[in-house]
């Protein structure tokens, strides 16, 4: 699909062993499958499936997301930060396209 | 309309099967479909309730398509006493699955945020899994005002 633009909030900086917020968020309509179209049929299910977060190539967090997550999936949760690195966020979509972000963050 | 008695009561009789059948048919998770999931995630443990698992929900979602859903687990999360995950059903939706985490050490904390849809007023269950095989689970009441699952 197009026009699918993640956003994610990362501190720039954090001191060595802190644990920070993340905040995740991704403009995606999460078609259910059970709604009807205005012709009656139903609409297939068209979601993203499946959140990943990994820093410097280990994985911090992940998630299963269902029909029953919101429109324009919404995620926040902590990482724990040991050294300055990568966090790389990945979005399956259920046609198959991977949607990707990265944000660094550096050592107070 | 000139309806008899008899024609009156086997169209009520009628309605009212139609009524009984229509919501039997009607495609809804139960509380056992729900404890059946558990069961699967907790490998066959019967978790128990309450303990280091929070659950947090709004009491009353006045619009079930976002309901905001929080969890989290007091945990030490080390390398080797962890959250591995928790997984969060919705007893009353089409499909009682909504989400699951997954953490690992890096994590830092095991807390997790996110919105959901609800279908009609229901019980929220969250159960969690620790990387030593303990279960325990948390469980709300969110009453819904417009339901979020279309249809």
């Amino acid at each position: 699909m197009d026009n699918i633009k993640p956003r994610v909030k990362v501190p720039k900086s954090a001191s060595a062993g802190e644990v920070i917020t993340i905040k995740t968020l991704i403009n995606h309509p999460m078609e259910s499958g059970l709604r009807k179209g205005k012709d009656g049929n139903l609409i297939p299910r068209q979601i993203i499936n499946k959140f990943t977060c990994e820093f410097n190539g280990k994985p911090v967090f992940s998630c299963e997301l269902e029909p029953a997550i919101s429109a324009n999936p919404y995620i926040e949760f902590s990482a724990k930060v040991t050294e300055a690195g990568t966090f790389k966020f990945s979005w399956l979509d259920d046609d198959g396209s991977v949607y990707e972000t990265e944000n660094k963050i550096a050592i107070k | 309309m000139n309806l008899t008695r008899r024609q009156m009561l086997c169209a009520s009789v009628g309605a009212a099967a139609a009524g009984v059948f229509g919501f039997s048919l009607s495609a809804s998770a139960t509380p056992e479909a729900t404890a059946e999931s558990i069961k699967n995630f907790a490998g066959g443990k019967e978790p128990a309730m309450g303990g280091d698992l929070t659950l947090n929900t709004p009491e009353i979602a006045e619009n079930g398509n976002t309901v905001p859903v929080e969890v989290s687990v007091a945990s030490p999360m080390t390398d080797d006493d962890y959250v591995e995950s928790v997984v969060i059903y919705a007893e009353g939706n089409p499909n009682p699955d909504v989400a699951v985490f997954h953490f690992t050490p890096m994590s830092g904390v095991a807390e997790a945020k996110t919105r959901m849809r609800l279908a009609k007023t229901q019980n929220v269950v969250a159960v969690a899994k620790t990387n030593k095989g303990k279960v325990f689970m948390d469980k709300k009441e969110v009453k819904v005002t417009i339901g979020g699952c279309g249809g």
